[in-house]
């Protein structure tokens, strides 16, 4: 058994029934992309969760680093005029 | 509660921290979750992998006194319940592996470790469940217990383990009420099922309190697990707080909690309680509850037993694969 390489890790998205994005639910182990379908739905949706599973192998994921939060998400915070409440609109002109 | 007596390392004491720990500890204190790959103390991972993982061997140990009565469950409804319960069970178990696995440590190490005894599951699956009726008391008390723990872990500081604590409530509370409608029918039922029922309740009262650990003035750890909030209440909080809430739902059953000094405190606004026979925790904690052995065997078992089809498992999905690379070689 010591030689046997562990099943990899499968990260595992489900889109729920109201036609939204697949969402990440958690991870599992499995041999092969078929059975970590399989397996998905026997963890992940016995109660009605799902109509639709995405796997994809947790190693082929590639992320973005903790250490650069600072440098990728803060430029963002300056530029208030993306949002549309920056913009004041009379209330003479009515729903906008 | 199935984490108990989780050891715990680490330093509370701001003056002695580094600067990374500080800067740590205020990520905690400002309610951040802290995420795999965030820099986190060696003490903090370390401490999270016990407890997890004794959460999910307990999740897994755990099916094992249900599953005893699948096969003689009274009706096919009821054996249908077991089952999905059960299975639930054995979801709990996965989810938890993963969030600890995040950890850095992987799933085979952590059987291992169950298997050598080297990591612990919840004590209340050392006892037996002899009757039908064990069935309600489990999911009824049991389950209970688990969940005065488990609804204020979804807050925890570590992000996968709160995530996981969330898919658990949103599962336990039928755990929980489907034990206690097994409890009903018996106790209203026939005098010899309210017996069975009062039995049950017997033996599964004492058990069920010792679920959230020793008193916290014997318990070491608590602490330094409360600052790094991974453990977010004392573990004499979570007692009171369930005996509170099932004294009056054994009334309502008409069944007797086995103690005599039991008695509502008005001006403590709490039920006063006996503890539990704190010797009897730590024998079973130490392996020498009723079924310590019988539990493990059979988890060993199931493990040795599985060894062939996870192996063939993979050897079909190398081949399948070996077989794909090979055409797609040939369609070049």
């Amino acid at each position: 058994m010591t030689d046997r390489k562990e099943w990899p890790l499968w990260e595992i998205f489900i889109r729920g029934q109201h036609g939204l994005n697949h969402r990440h639910v958690g991870s599992l182990h499995a041999p092969d992309a078929e059975m970590a379908i399989r397996n998905a739905r026997d963890v992940y949706t016995r109660r009605k969760e799902g109509v639709s599973i995405w796997v994809v192998k947790s190693s082929d994921i590639a992320a973005s680093s903790p250490s650069e939060k600072g440098p990728m998400f803060d430029p963002a915070e300056s530029k208030v005029y993306r949002h549309p409440t920056f913009f004041d609109i009379p209330d003479e002109v009515g729903h906008m | 509660m199935y984490a108990q007596m989780v050891k715990s390392e680490g330093k509370t004491d701001r003056a002695e921290m580094s600067p990374e720990e500080r800067a740590f500890q205020d990520r905690i204190d400002a309610n951040e979750k802290i995420e795999p790959k965030d820099w986190m103390p060696d003490g903090y991972r370390k401490t999270l992998i016990r407890q997890i993982g004794q959460h999910a061997h307990s999740e897994i140990v755990g099916q094992l006194p249900e599953g005893n009565w699948i096969t003689r469950a009274p009706t096919l409804e009821r054996k249908q319940i077991l089952l999905a319960k059960v299975q639930d069970e054995a979801g709990h178990g996965l989810y938890l592996y993963c969030a600890a696995e995040t950890l850095g440590v992987s799933r085979d190490e952590l059987f291992e470790k169950l298997h050598s005894g080297a990591m612990k599951y919840s004590s209340i699956f050392n006892y037996p469940t002899l009757t039908w009726a064990d069935m309600g008391a489990v999911g009824w008390l049991v389950d209970g217990a688990a969940i005065m723990n488990q609804v204020p872990l979804q807050r925890t500081s570590y992000g996968p383990y709160a995530r996981a604590m969330v898919r658990i409530c949103k599962e336990e509370s039928f755990h929980q009420r489907q034990g206690y409608a097994v409890m009903m029918r018996m106790a209203f039922g026939t005098p010899e099922q309210k017996e069975m029922a009062q039995d049950a309740l017997n033996r599964f009262w004492y058990p069920s309190l010792m679920m959230f650990g020793p008193s916290d003035k014997d318990s070491v750890h608590s602490a330094q697990s409360m600052a790094w909030r991974i453990k977010m209440n004392t573990n004499d909080e979570l007692r009171q707080k369930f005996v509170d809430e099932t004294v009056p739902q054994a009334e309502y059953l008409g069944l007797t909690v086995p103690d005599e000094t039991l008695k509502w405190n008005e001006e403590r606004g709490h039920y006063d309680f006996a503890e539990p026979d704190w010797e009897e925790f730590f024998e079973v904690l130490k392996g020498n509850g009723p079924c310590n052995d019988e539990r493990l065997a059979a988890r060993r078992k199931a493990w040795d037993d599985g060894e062939w089809f996870r192996e063939g498992l993979s050897a079909y999905a190398d081949k399948a694969a070996a077989r794909r690379a090979a055409s797609d070689l040939a369609a070049e």
